[in-house]
């Protein structure tokens, strides 16, 4: 199932369950500082603190999903950027650090809201951007995610903060 | 409207009434990134390309978090960001100049600026009063190529800190202690505002101290309002024009206020893998340490390394533990060498090692090794932190890590200061 987009705004994937508080040192451990000028390199050791075996499965389209409070500590906007690299669709999580949640978007990585307690690992989910719902196939059930603020609708839509910028020669929020 | 300062200092800039909640295109006063994102904010930079950095003189990359450089790969990263600083006339603060944080509050932040850095830790300059707030390297090439950044104005909680501090305790020791009540997200998105009577007596180097792990409770910016206490520290810096008194009006719309009662407060410690895991000193098991680290934004100023230093006079640091000295900045490394601080130190078994972050980024300086447990004084203590999973960190003031050096596990300092 994983893999590529069945039609636009529509990912599916397979899940790769962690828990709460995932900081961004699990995320991308500062012991590899040396690789943040070759981000491939880089990616190669996602989440390695995290779940060693990780980088080594993930497949294009999958997606990782956290508890509470993903993705805080350092500002490193690495962090996001080897999660997207590595091949994850999107993040789901019950709640995000807030330098993490704004990297994610200024990069194009959808992060997403929403109960993940009824997110098992391994479970197949296809989730629908523009409506808010994540389809848990494989669990049987619906699960809604909180929509964005506009202005990060406005960035994303941009294909992130850069296009944003180039594209209105400015902020255009 | 009545407005708490994050709302007066968001409100001057954009030239209108705001109010929490409210998003906002602002003016920036500072924009800075590191050696750890800089190389990245610079490749962002060149892909917007409006014609170079905005406000040079109020641009600043800092090469602090790895220098000097350990490794080729991170010394072609200091090069392009010298590269870049010489194309653009950015400032440029080189290996030895000491942590951006530090410099910001020394040499460029004012009460009333809104400071934008690639560095989660870039809260520290609200202890100045001013909005002050870390992003990611795209948000910060952006500040510099346009000097303008997007927020959205946050919530804030009022913090008290009510009645008095005990001998022994110290501001390491009320913020550890206030973010296990808040936990790691309890302030997520909103502004924290210090006050109280013992708050508003802080003298600034606890302010640093306090503003600087504002981000380890999840907040956008930690800030004390500005007063003589600000203005008498700008003036030993040369900068006594940057100063303006800058609170919070009466009645001003809180979220929530804490009180936090001081005279309860012991020495604490943030026990490993997250900062909200705190307790005092005094209910740990023995706790046997490998390493001790003393410096980094946190807690890396003059007072605290004579505080330590005090300590550790005419004593040694205990056989099997490593003591790592990393004064925050030049400065702060002359004061504590013309002072003798500095050869109380080395006398005691220290390691004194070069302004910059030193070990608290996992890079270089004093990374752990396979089961070793380290006592530091910096902000955070997640697994890996210090360049290794299987290593254990815990954090404390300057007061424990000193004494706690001197008898080889985790003790409380009360023992040698009461």
């Amino acid at each position: 199932m994983s893999g590529k987009d069945k039609k636009p705004g529509i990912l599916v994937g397979k899940s790769f369950k962690f828990g709460d508080d995932i900081s961004t040192d699990l995320i991308i451990p500062g012991r590899y500082f040396h690789l943040r000028s070759n981000i491939p390199e880089l990616a190669k050791h996602v989440l390695e603190d995290a779940d060693s075996s990780f980088a080594g499965k993930v497949k294009p389209g999958d997606f990782v999903v956290g508890g509470k409070n993903f993705g805080l500590g350092s500002s490193r906007e690495h962090a996001p950027m080897v999660i997207k690299i590595a091949g994850a669709g999107a993040v789901l999580a019950k709640s995000f650090a807030r330098i993490f949640f704004r990297n994610s978007i200024n990069i194009g990585l959808p992060v997403l809201i929403c109960d993940t307690d009824k997110i098992e690992s391994g479970d197949i989910l296809e989730i629908d951007l523009k409506e808010g719902v994540i389809n848990n196939i494989t669990g049987n059930l619906k699960l809604e995610f909180n929509p964005l603020p506009e202005v990060m609708i406005k960035i994303l839509n941009d294909g992130g903060l850069i296009s944003h910028i180039v594209k209105n020669k400015g902020f255009n929020l | 409207m009545e407005k708490t300062i994050s709302e007066k200092i968001i409100s001057e800039h954009v030239g209108k009434e705001m109010k929490a909640g409210d998003i906002a295109v602002v003016d920036v006063d500072m924009v800075m990134s590191h050696d750890g994102t800089g190389p990245l904010a610079v490749s962002q930079a060149k892909r917007i390309g409006l014609g170079g950095v905005k406000n040079p003189e109020k641009s600043i990359f800092f090469i602090d978090h790895a220098a000097p450089s350990p490794k080729k790969e991170l010394s072609n990263a200091h090069m392009i960001l010298r590269e870049f600083a010489a194309q653009t006339g950015a400032e440029i603060k080189d290996a030895g100049e000491g942590i951006c944080h530090q410099i910001l509050v020394e040499s460029y932040s004012c009460p009333g600026d809104i400071v934008i850095g690639a560095d989660s830790h870039t809260c520290t300059s609200g202890a100045l009063g001013a909005f002050s707030t870390g992003m990611g390297s795209t948000d910060i090439a952006v500040g510099y190529m346009l000097a303008k950044t997007w927020l959205m104005v946050p919530q804030t909680i009022k913090v008290n800190f009510n009645k008095k501090i005990n001998k022994g305790v110290f501001a390491k020791d009320l913020v550890i202690y206030l973010i296990g009540k808040i936990t790691s997200d309890g302030a997520t998105y909103r502004a924290l505002e210090f006050g109280g009577e013992v708050g508003t007596r802080l003298g600034i180097d606890d302010r640093f101290t306090i503003s600087n792990m504002a981000v380890e409770a999840g907040a956008k910016t930690g800030i004390f309002p500005s007063d003589e206490i600000t203005e008498n520290y700008l003036e030993s810096q040369g900068r006594k024009d940057c100063f303006r008194e800058i609170s919070a009006d009466k009645g001003a719309k809180y979220e929530k206020v804490m009180d936090i009662d001081c005279s309860v407060i012991e020495p604490m410690v943030s026990q490993p893998h997250t900062v909200d895991n705190a307790l005092p000193v005094s209910s740990l098991e023995k706790v046997m340490i490998n390493q001790v680290f003393i410096g980094t934004c946190t807690n890396g100023r003059f007072s605290d390394l004579k505080i330590a230093s005090d300590i550790l006079k005419d004593k040694k640091v205990a056989s099997g533990v490593r003591l790592i000295v990393v004064p925050a900045s030049k400065n702060t490394y002359l004061e504590a060498l013309e002072k003798g601080v500095i050869k109380t130190f080395i006398d005691s078994g220290a390691v004194v090692q070069s302004p910059g972050c030193g070990p608290c980024v996992g890079v270089h300086q004093g990374v752990l090794g396979d089961g070793e447990v380290c006592l530091s004084t910096q902000n955070r203590n997640f697994k890996g932190r210090m360049g290794n999973p299987n290593s254990f960190i815990y954090l404390a003031s300057p007061a424990t890590a000193a004494w706690s050096a001197v008898k080889g596990y985790i003790a409380d300092p009360r023992e040698v200061l009461g």
